[in-house]
Parts: C-alpha cells; structure tokens; sequence
C-alpha cells in the first residue's frame, strides 16, 4: 500500500464548473459538489483510478504525487 | 498526466473555456491532445483547422498552428493548408452542423480526393452555440428549438457518408470511452489518406434539456447505453441490431494520397 501514500487529488477551482462529471463517475465516493464546485471530501478512500481526470471537460482536476 | 498534457499543448491563459458545465467538448478536446502526444509529432508541424461552432473554438485553446476558419469551410482550408505544405500534419475539428449541414460538400469532395486530412466531427445532435436549433444528425423525433413537436427529418449516418464518398478510414466513437477516442485519432493521422472520425459527445445544455435525458454525466452513461462496438454488432441476429450506433472502426482502405499523386504529375514534367 506504500504507493498510495504519497496520493494527491488536485483540483483547480478557478477551473471547476461544477458539472459533477467526476462525482457520478468516481466509484468510491471520495468528491461531493458544494457552493458549485466540486470538493475532495473522503481522500482516504481514493484508489488512484483516475476516472475524475479523465472525463472533467473542464481539466480541473488530476491525480498528482509520483 | 493531465496538467503536463494541458501545460505543453493548451494556451493556458485562455482557460477556463467558453463551453458550458458538462459539455463533452473538453474531454474530446484532451483525448485528442493525448493522441497527438502519443504519436510524438512536433508540435510546429501539426496544424489544426476549425470551422464556426461550439466544438470549432477549440482551436483557441491549442497551441499548435491554428485557424479559426468560415462556416464549413474547415475542410476547403485544410485543403489548401495540405496543399502548400504537405509535410503538416492536418487535423480538422468540426461539429455536426458545420461539417454535414453547410459544409457537407467539402466533406464528400475531401474525401473524394482522399487528401492527408484526419476530420473530427464532435458530434452533439444540436446547433448549440445559436441556440439549440435541430441539426442533419438529430435523431428522428427528437426536439430542438426550431423542431418543439420533434424533428420529422431522417438524421445522416455521418460515417455512412464519408466511407460511401471515398474516406480510407472511417471509425465512430463517443465520449464515455475516452481512451477509444485517443486510439482512433491515433489511427487517423497515422493514415495516409483522408481520415474521418466522429465522435459522440453530449449537450445538456440544449439537447439534454430539450429531450429530458437528465444531467450531463447522465447523458453520458446513455452514450454507452446506445452504443455496441462493431465486433459485437456483426455477431449480432438481425432483429436485435435495430436503434443502435455502431462503434469502433467502421472502414479502412488504401488508395493513392491525394497530394502524393499531384507530386507525381509535377515530377512527370
């Protein structure tokens, strides 16, 4: 499990539109949208799959670390 | 990976960009970008041309060379663009409306002449940027602005088209499998000849909301709902086939390029 230590869900707010793309699409729960954005509330649960990254149109969030 | 591909290939200051929340556009956009990345093509060689339109203002956020052209004309510049410096690598981005409505004749003729251009067509069933007018690929039935009791006109199978015209490579997919887009983007600029590749994408904003197909991640997931790959539509009986979309690579051929065979002539002499 040590790679997932050094996991980081970056998003960019001034990019957000708050389409909730990533919220339908992550399996495990870990974003919720609030005031129109979107937020990382559950990083814990983050497998690293990378479906948040994917399918944002707006290119305003990405998995960062190694 | 996604702020390496953003940062190398995006004008950056430009974003955010003009599209609306949940538009399909953008993730395109960047399985596109991905595509060209793969290949490892430099970036002063790829020359990417759009026509008038929601998807056509990609161009304004790629830092490739870049034309913002005519209603419909995409394709009549590629052509030139192709012409003057065959070495480019010519990728043109247009939506529905503008490649099968006003420039559908540069559609069938670019493909006649089989030249070196990879077309792209985000196709979204609607005009979204006037205001959600019905387009040639909206489906029969459906609702757009100018169409409030539904569109009484058979839609176009766009690929139908381009394979029927002479393209020697023609493929469909749709924005809910996002890697497939790469590969056939990949696959079109790798071809020698004239490429034309469409894409499903979604528009809640006029589309979604005119035919009550719910939220932009909803419409999504419908995508795939209505889509079948193509390997598995062949195996299909005939009477489960009706109502789907084909997806996948729907045609491939070789024939002479376009400006190839004109190099030809000129050395004749």
């Amino acid at each position: 499990m040590k790679a997932l230590d050094d996991k980081k869900l970056i998003v960019e707010e001034n990019l957000c539109k708050g389409c909730g793309i990533c919220v339908a699409f992550c399996p495990k729960n870990v974003l919720k949208i609030k005031n129109g954005k979107v937020l990382v509330h559950d990083i814990d649960s983050c497998i690293q799959c990378g479906l948040c990254e994917l399918r944002c149109p707006d290119y305003a969030i990405y998995l960062g670390g190694k | 990976m996604t702020n390496y591909l953003i940062e190398k290939y995006y004008r950056t200051e430009r974003l955010p960009h003009i599209w609306c929340p949940g538009c399909g556009n953008g993730i395109v956009l960047k399985a596109i970008v991905k595509a060209i990345d793969n290949l490892n093509l430099n970036q002063n060689e790829v020359c990417v041309v759009s026509g008038i339109g929601c998807s056509s203002r990609a161009t304004g956020y790629l830092d490739f060379n870049t034309v913002h052209t005519t209603h419909g004309r995409a394709l009549a510049f590629a052509t030139g663009i192709k012409f003057a410096n065959p070495k480019l690598h010519v990728v043109v981005i247009t939506g529905d409306g503008d490649c099968a409505a006003i420039g559908g004749n540069h559609l069938i003729h670019a493909a006649r002449r089989n030249i070196d251009i990879t077309t792209i067509v985000f196709n979204n069933n609607i005009y979204g940027m006037t205001g959600g007018q019905y387009s040639p690929t909206t489906p029969t039935g459906d609702k757009g602005t100018t169409a409030p009791y539904g569109n009484i006109d058979p839609n176009f199978d766009l690929c139908e088209l381009a394979k029927s015209a002479g393209a020697t490579y023609v493929s469909r997919s749709t924005v809910y499998g996002v890697n497939m887009i790469t590969k056939q983007v990949e696959e079109g600029i790798k071809n020698k000849g004239f490429s034309f590749i469409e894409i499903l994408t979604t528009c809640p904003t006029y589309y979604g909301r005119k035919n009550k197909k719910g939220n932009a991640a909803e419409m999504i997931k419908q995508l795939n709902e209505i889509t079948i790959n193509v390997n598995a539509y062949n195996n299909l009986p005939q009477e489960k086939r009706e109502n789907k979309i084909v997806i996948g690579e729907l045609y491939k051929d070789i024939r002479e390029e376009y400006t190839e065979k004109y190099d030809r002539l000129i050395k004749s002499f």
